[in-house]
């Protein structure tokens, strides 16, 4: 048995024996006696500057890594703060456990000092969530909450603590064994349907598949590229799937949904056969349900049941872990014989008519000599980044050009609030992934909205000399809200401007780092090479064309066959 | 539909939360829901009927069966079983009419729990669309008043409940330095 110790340090011993590194927090009253734990520096404790910053950060050490971020925060309002950040991890399925503290068991209930009900509050923002208010409860609970955030489906876990817990005293013994009777797992997918899935495989002409973050969440975006390869199929990887297959990968055609590529959708469109991985079908991919992909048959594999016939029911449904499916059909694959002259030959009239799609309707590649278009500083950012560094986003516009126009060649290199679609993630999320990768060159690419809902943030990034690239593509306004606006409410434009932003440079020396303005089309490139070659961190500013919209575009409630691919006639003349 | 939902689920704080909390969350409409113990302390059965699309049935299944203490929840709807419900009924009814009402009750099984000058308290039980005919029976002797406490259904065939085994885990032998720490020791901290 191990020496007496207070349940503070129990919680410790639990989160090393878990191999947490580092934790993003906000200390208060309740956890005291936490923090007075990790006085002893067993584990790293990130001070961020607002409790929602602690989960982003923690969003951003998980998905780069793949492993469990852990955030910390005190009862009552700290609490309250995590919940936007649990959301946003349960929408994108990002492992995280926070640990938050409550107020003494014999207090609750009673609306006691930053009481809150953080329990209830954050029932539907987790996985699954706990409160602790027995000492002997809590290794079970702990360990017990790692295993549910990082298995299955992943997602967030809440571990609410009452602070006499944290004082108790007890004896720690190592809890291996988890026992949930009532949660189910489901790994292997069935072998019938495997084999169904190959043959409808081996039949089509048309095939095409449509992966998402399912993969990068199950590890295993090496299995998917030998079933790529094995199909030669070609490949659309949604918002939250890109970097599972190198953008540069010959299969790989781009994102599909409101703002994919047109190859992306009209292959959609078009293709007999989807196989569909690790997606969820979401709206922003499929727009009007019956108007996606109307002539394919669907193979679904996912592990969540619940996911599948959610939105479309499959004729093949695949439950299982994608880590253990796809080398089941890859077996199988590379087994069977290979497929006929004719199917062989429609395949081949297949992959031209995507090549033909993609040559007639590129993204946008528009440039002035007058304004910065945000198009070419994402590709400027491309060609500094190579497919190399972890790039992170905020939601709007530049999430939606830096999606269609940055490479990606290894898996977790992009990090975005796909689901929730979280302004003021960018930042946050940037710090969690160079505390994860210190190796790496990180881009936080976010809109001068979500930027101002970070701010506090740079003083963390300055407190820890993380050399993390913030670069602003600033246009002056909530750019997507205007773009709507613009395009659906007769350009009366109301509540989007972003007027006073600050000065970049003297906000940056402010927290003691380095900040510039660009402005003219010739001076980005040199810019951004600048704040790349720097060696601490950098905040740009790219004041980019106010105007630009994001194309092509799929309307709400439309078809994404039906995509508005450039300005109306009237904007563009106005824009002149 | 109607479609009716048996459930097991972990007797434990917060449960009862997440189940009516997921089906809010979907949009599912409760028609009646009602918990009690099992044999086993430890796992409570729900009976629970929800008002939605056909085609959503399934959906329902799978989304009610992910919370964590959920240990299996079964449609039902279309399988062999019974259902029934309690119904405790005030009638307020005239002097006259009190023979014919406890004939009328009768015929429903109805059982009189009180009785006094006012009228009658009664009890009964059946299949809730029976309830609703005794119901509006009833309603025409005087005013009434009602409690229902809700659907309760068996199924007829045995199920195997399924439940998942413990896993073994691999943790990190590290184990945390034990320092002398005069403020833990003496439980102080804010």
């Amino acid at each position: 048995m191990s020496a007496l110790m207070s349940g503070a340090r129990m919680l410790v011993e639990c989160l090393v024996r878990e191999g947490v590194d580092c934790m993003f927090g906000y200390p208060g009253g309740v956890t005291l006696p936490f923090y007075d734990v990790l006085y002893d520096r067993q584990i790293r404790h990130i001070l961020v500057r607002h409790e929602e910053n602690a989960v982003f950060a923690a969003e951003g050490y998980a998905r780069a890594t793949g492993k469990v971020g852990v955030c910390c925060a005190t009862s009552g309002p700290g609490a309250t703060n995590l919940t936007t950040g649990l959301v946003d991890a349960l929408m994108d399925s990002i492992p995280i456990v926070a640990i938050t503290g409550q107020v003494s068991t014999m207090l609750i209930g009673s609306d006691a000092f930053q009481e809150a009900d953080t329990f209830g509050i954050t029932r539907s923002a987790t996985k699954h969530n706990y409160l602790v208010k027995n000492l002997e409860d809590l290794p079970r609970i702990v360990h017990e909450a790692f295993y549910v955030a990082s298995t299955g489906r992943p997602g967030p876990v809440l571990v609410d603590i009452a602070k006499d817990v944290f004082q108790g005293q007890g004896h720690y013994q190592p809890v291996s064994s988890i026992h949930l009777p009532g949660y189910k797992v489901f790994t292997e997918g069935h072998a019938g349907q495997v084999k169904r899935a190959v043959q409808l495989l081996r039949e089509s002409s048309r095939p095409l598949v449509y992966a998402g973050g399912g993969i990068l969440a199950a590890g295993a975006a090496g299995e998917f590229r030998e079933f790529v390869e094995l199909t030669d199929a070609p490949v659309v990887q949604t918002l939250m799937g890109l970097s599972a297959l190198p953008s540069e990968h010959p299969n790989f055609i781009s994102m599909p949904g409101m703002h994919g590529s047109y190859a992306a959708n009209m292959a959609l469109t078009e293709t007999d056969l989807l196989i569909a991985l690790g997606v969820r079908f979401d709206d922003r991919v499929t727009g009007r349900l019956a108007g996606f992909a109307p002539h394919a048959k669907v193979i679904h594999v996912d592990i969540d049941p619940a996911e599948i016939g959610k939105n479309r029911a499959p004729e093949v449904p695949i439950v299982g872990d994608l880590k253990r499916v796809l080398p089941k059909l890859n077996k199988l694959l590379s087994e069977a014989p290979s497929a006929g002259e004719r199917i062989s030959e429609e395949r081949r009239a297949w992959r031209r008519r995507i090549r033909q799609w993609k040559d007639e309707h590129p993204f946008s590649a528009e440039t002035s000599d007058s304004e910065i278009k945000p198009q070419s500083l994402m590709r400027e950012i491309d060609r500094l980044s190579g497919g190399q560094a972890i790039v992170t986003t905020d939601v709007g516009q530049h999430q939606m050009w830096a999606a269609q126009l940055i490479r990606f060649n290894e898996p977790r290199l992009w990090i975005t609030s796909g689901g929730l679609g979280s302004m003021g993630f960018g930042v946050p999320s940037a710090i969690g992934a160079q505390f994860a990768r210190p190796d790496k060159l990180v881009f936080a690419i976010v809109g001068d909205g979500g930027f101002q809902m970070s701010i506090p943030e740079l003083s963390t990034i300055a407190a820890n000399g993380l050399p993390i690239k913030i670069v602003v593509m600033n246009n002056g306004y909530l750019g997507m809200v205007r773009q709507w606006q613009t395009l659906f409410f007769n350009n009366r434009l109301c509540g989007v401007q972003l007027d006073c932003f600050p000065d970049a440079e003297k906000l940056a020396a402010a927290y003691g780092f380095q900040g510039a303005v660009v402005e003219k089309p010739s001076e980005l490139a040199a810019a951004l090479e600048r704040a790349v070659r720097h060696p601490g961190p950098y905040l740009l500013n790219v004041k980019v064309s106010p105007m630009e919209c994001v194309y092509p575009m799929v309307p709400a409630g439309g078809a994404i066959s039906e995509m508005v691919l450039g300005p109306p006639q009237a904007e563009a003349a106005a824009a002149i | 539909m109607r479609q009716v939902i048996s459930l097991l689920l972990e007797n434990k704080p917060g449960s009862l939360m997440r189940v009516t909390g997921v089906l809010s969350q979907r949009g599912y409409n409760i028609e009646s829901l009602t918990v009690g113990r099992t044999l086993d302390p430890e796992v409570s059965r729900m009976t629970i009927v929800v008002d939605v699309d056909s085609a959503l049935c399934q959906q329902v299944i799978k989304q009610i069966n992910k919370p964590v203490n959920v240990l299996q929840a079964t449609d039902l709807t279309d399988a062999p079983k019974v259902v029934r419900e309690l119904a405790l009924v005030r009638v307020r009814t005239a002097q006259g009419s009190r023979g014919a009402l406890l004939k009328e009750a009768e015929i429903f099984g109805g059982r009189v729990v009180d009785s006094s000058t006012e009228g009658f308290a009664i009890e009964v039980t059946g299949a809730p669309e029976k309830l609703n005919e005794f119901i509006d029976v009833m309603g025409t002797y005087g005013e009434i008043d009602v409690t229902r406490s809700g659907a309760v259904a068996i199924a007829l065939e045995a199920r195997k409940l399924r439940l998942q085994p413990p896993v073994e885990r691999q943790l990190s032998a590290v184990s945390v330095q034990l320092s002398a720490n005069p403020s833990e020791a003496e439980g102080v901290g804010g």
